[in-house]
């Protein structure tokens, strides 16, 4: 037996006292707690009256460096997934300069190394298109050989059917998955607010949902045809999940994911007393009416959508404390994600299963990530978690410098209290 | 009556009571417009900002007049002569002009939500002048204090507004309002000028103005910006003055002492044929006159507020 050099002892998994034994940063095994135990020279992590969960991946996530660190740099954003339990994050191109060449993907990594060199781990997105301008290919050999787990032009859609569909084809050369944020190019105007009830009464123009539904009804064909993955970024409607459903009885090759705020929240609160023309409520696609929020749980829990990520999209205070018009998209999200989506387990809203697997196997198997399921040889990535503690989010308790997020002043459930990647202790 | 309001933002904020306050208030103002001295020192020493950035030539006009027939010292500010030209923030504009301790602050703007945004963070009234396409509180005041004058109560009228709804907040307000007041209100336009989710809405919709018209006891015509046939959403101005634009054949259908209205600036020919803008029937000018004294009653008692008869 390989030597145990950390042992985490009498910590809750799902309901069972156990002891976890690491050696070399994996998983060596996993039993029913014992009275005593001889450590050895390991170390030891007493975690009583914690519960053991596997560390999350969050597959799109905007860290802003190079470009906008006033927003959010890769120091900040990996402190922020830390704390939020992630061990892989999965950052997009949208930086300035764009990251489409190796010279960007190389400065990413060499930051998250330097700031977090025992994890998170950072798995950057190259850019589809040059400059995200959807005309021209990026270099994606090039990116994919500088440490690129995906291509995206997240943020601004690919408008052409056609560079989009050749973009797809050359991402599969070098087993990459391209993401695709849906959203028709010419419906897709009047951002942040959704076309409807609330829209008409606040007088903002509205991105109706068919504008997502339209680019997911597209991909869906095109994935089909090619006979080549696409997976699909932040669903937000049930028009959406609706199509995915169908794609996925035919054996299109396509995947989804979900964020936690369209699980949670609606466009009410944009009229709500107190949050009228929220700005931090403010996102692209925009939080949708009741019915689309439950379309998305059934959609999760019945494997539909296959995952969750954050979108988690960091902006300064000043460029949110505008109008409504003028406020650029995003919610920060990755401090809040895990306590917002264990509440739901809590709840009884989704299952722990579901949870587990829209946060750790199923976007890892789509993006071919590092996975803890505690078996035998996984990586030791692993985080205790206070079920319990209840925070308040705010400007002091979030890590990630956004502060941008509808939550702040809410008080949440759950605390992550040690997190341990490839069994070093990175929190 | 206590006026317990800080700001105007929308008259979704009034009751029925409070408009009728408002009424009242401007009722009483309207004997002044006779007098040959047409002002009283009720708000001397208060001062007025009036913040508009976007153009207007009428509401801040209005404004400006009905703050000096009150004695408050009125200042304008305008976007071109305002530091939002060199990139200042609403905020900062907000805490500047906080930091000159005015009364009261009338912000007219292209944003929705944004007479909000100024409201949560002064300290003085905020007065919503027209913000985006959300709401234009004191022109619905004004029109259906208008209507008011000329039927006594609107309760129980049918109004059609006729045009460019989607985009417009004097629509937006004044089927908030008038359906408080208890009348039935009908919109018309062509389906690429209405807002999304109607069936929301208080109120009938048409397509075909022949049959909008009938029995209507009055019609309030919008302003058409003739951009929106670049935006696409028309195909040319004389399909629309043809299809939708009030004409005296309209008329026949109404009931036979129907009122015009019309919030001004008209476009002549294209939603209002000009004979009918002229007509007997024509409130046009009645709205402007009006205009003044429902914002003298507003100011009045916004910025005597804080227990004030």
């Amino acid at each position: 037996m390989a030597k145990i050099d950390l042992i985490v002892r009498r910590a809750n998994l799902n309901g069972k006292d156990v002891d976890v034994f690491v050696s070399k940063g994996k998983i060596v095994e996993v039993k029913p707690s014992a009275e005593s135990l001889d450590a050895g020279d390991a170390k030891v992590e007493e975690a009583y009256g914690l519960t053991l969960l596997p560390s999350l991946t969050d597959v799109h996530v905007h860290l802003r460096e190079p470009g906008f660190e006033y927003k959010e740099d890769v120091e900040s954003g990996l402190r922020a997934a830390a704390w939020g339990g992630f061990s892989n994050i999965m950052c997009m191109a949208n930086t300035k300069p764009v990251n489409d060449n190796g010279s960007v993907t190389e400065l990413m990594l060499d930051k998250a190394r330097k700031h977090w060199p025992k994890g998170p781990r950072l798995f950057p997105i190259g850019a589809l298109t040059k400059g995200l301008k959807g005309e021209e290919l990026a270099p994606m050999a090039e990116l994919a050989q500088a440490g690129c787990a995906a291509f995206s032009n997240d943020g601004v859609p690919v408008e052409s059917t056609k560079i989009f569909r050749l973009a797809v084809e050359y991402a599969s050369d070098w087993d990459r998955v391209v993401i695709d944020h849906c959203e028709d190019p010419y419906l897709g105007v009047g951002v942040g607010v959704n076309e409807g009830e609330v829209s008409s009464r606040l007088g903002l123009p509205g991105q109706p949902d068919v504008a997502e539904a339209l680019q997911v009804a597209r991909d869906i064909l095109l994935a089909e045809y090619l006979d080549l993955p696409i997976h699909l970024a932040h669903i937000s409607c049930r028009k959406s999940a609706d199509l995915i459903r169908f794609a996925k009885a035919r054996g299109v090759k396509v995947t989804a994911e979900t964020t936690p705020h369209y699980l949670t929240m609606t466009e009410a609160v944009l009229e709500a007393e107190g949050t009228e023309y929220d700005t931090a409520a403010k996102v692209n696609p925009p939080l949708r009416p009741e019915d689309d929020r439950l379309a998305m749980i059934e959609a999760l829990s019945d494997g539909t959508i296959d995952c969750l990520a954050t979108d988690h999209a960091p902006h300064a205070g000043h460029e949110k404390e505008t109008e409504f018009d003028v406020a650029p998209c995003g919610i920060s999200g990755l401090d809040t994600a895990l306590s917002v989506t264990w509440g739901l387990v809590r709840d009884g809203v989704l299952t722990r299963e579901t949870f587990l697997r829209a946060w750790t196997t199923a976007p890892c198997a789509v993006f071919n990530l590092p996975v803890n399921t505690f078996a035998p040889g996984d990586p030791a990535d692993f985080f205790l978690f206070d079920e319990d503690e209840e925070w308040t989010v705010s400007a002091s308790t979030l890590h990630s410098k956004g502060k941008n997020t509808p939550l702040l002043g809410s008080v949440l459930k759950g605390r992550v209290k040690t997190h341990f990647i490839a069994g070093k202790k990175i929190v | 009556m206590k006026w317990l309001h800080k700001d105007l933002l929308d008259v979704s904020q009034l009751s029925k009571p409070e408009v009728m306050a408002i009424f009242e208030t401007a009722g009483r103002f309207q004997e002044l417009q006779e007098r040959p001295v047409k002002k009283v020192p009720t708000l001397k020493g208060r001062s007025v900002v009036l913040f508009f950035a976007e153009p207007s030539t009428r509401t801040k006009t209005s404004f400006d007049v009905a703050g000096k027939r009150l004695s408050a010292d009125t200042f304008s500010l305008a976007k071109s002569s305002s530091s939002l030209t060199k990139g200042e923030s609403l905020k900062d504009t907000a805490l500047t002009l906080q930091a000159m301790a005015p009364d009261a602050i009338v912000i007219r703007h292209w944003c929705s939500g944004a007479a909000r945004f100024m409201a949560d963070r002064l300290d003085c009234s905020v007065i919503n002048a027209g913000d985006g396409r959300h709401a234009h509180p004191t022109q619905a005041l004004l029109d259906s204090f208008t209507l008011h004058q000329e039927w006594g109560d609107v309760a129980g009228k049918t109004i059609l507004i006729l045009g460019d709804i989607a985009h417009s907040r004097v629509a937006r307000s004044n089927v908030i309002l008038l359906t408080r007041l208890g009348a039935k209100v009908r919109l018309c336009g062509p389906r690429t000028l209405l807002p999304p989710a109607l069936k929301t809405w208080p109120v009938k919709v048409y397509s075909d103005l022949n049959e909008a018209v009938k029995g209507v006891d009055a019609v309030m015509c919008l302003r058409l910006q003739l951009e929106r046939q670049k935006d696409g959403l028309l195909p040319d101005l004389r399909e629309y003055s043809r299809t939708f634009g009030l004409g005296a054949r309209h008329l026949e259908l109404a009931n036979p002492d129907v009122r015009i209205m019309h919030p001004g600036p008209m476009n002549r020919g294209v939603e209002i044929s000009s004979e009918l803008a002229d007509s007997a029937g024509s409130l046009v000018l009645d709205q402007v006159a009006s205009g003044v004294v429902v914002r003298m009653a507003l100011l009045f008692l916004y910025m005597t507020r804080k227990g004030e008869e």
